[in-house]
């Protein structure tokens, strides 16, 4: 799964820390999440969306494996 | 400071303190009987006992530092106690393997097998820590 977490990120001038406060989780989990290598929860998505009033689809998009 | 942080730290602490509680009543249980009550076997079976709920207090601690993680840090530990279950279980059985078949000689112990798991732990847990930075 690809994101456009750390682009938001930067728009909206945070740092990692500030995101993994937000969110409830460590700041290497958002660093794991921007790097591609960790795929967050259903609930970790939304609440990563709401933070930047967007849908799910717009900072997340799935990406076959094939 | 977060509060998952201060949770977290929290959380560690009690553990390491749960830890330390249920090594040194283990020491007394073992090293007692030995050293300071001559085998009674009364004061032995306290200690024991002593000892036995220290254990269950330490896995109970555990669990409640396993739940304050995040999702990825439950990952990285889950993978790593399946990596270390499953090298537990079979080298033990090849370990007692090797004793019955006489290819070694001796007694397994069961502390190298302690220590076999410890070690293992914590190289997976460093392997997958590395895989996800």
């Amino acid at each position: 799964m690809k994101n456009r977490l750390k682009v938001l990120r930067a728009e909206k001038n945070m740092t990692q820390e500030d995101l993994a406060d937000f969110v409830g989780v460590s700041r290497q989990t958002i660093n794991a999440i921007e790097k591609d290598k960790f795929d967050p929860s259903l609930p970790t998505a939304f609440k990563l969306a709401k933070l930047f009033n967007l849908s799910i689809e717009e900072v997340f998009h799935y990406e076959s494996e094939e | 400071m977060t509060n998952l942080k201060q949770q977290r730290h929290q959380k560690i602490k009690n553990l390491a303190f749960r830890t330390w509680t249920w090594v040194a009543t283990l020491a007394l249980a073992t090293f007692g009987p030995v050293y300071i009550w001559d085998y009674d076997k009364t004061i032995s079976l306290i200690f024991i006992g002593l000892n036995f709920v220290n254990g269950i207090i330490m896995i109970l601690a555990n669990k409640s530092m396993f739940s304050a993680f995040d999702e990825l840090e439950k990952k990285i530990h889950l993978e790593a106690m399946a990596l270390t279950l499953g090298l537990t279980m079979i080298v033990g059985l090849t370990y007692t393997v090797l004793e019955t078949t006489r290819v070694i000689s001796g007694q397994p112990q069961i502390s190298i097998l302690v220590i076999f798991m410890s070690i293992t732990y914590i190289i997976t847990l460093i392997i997958n820590k590395k895989r996800y930075q």
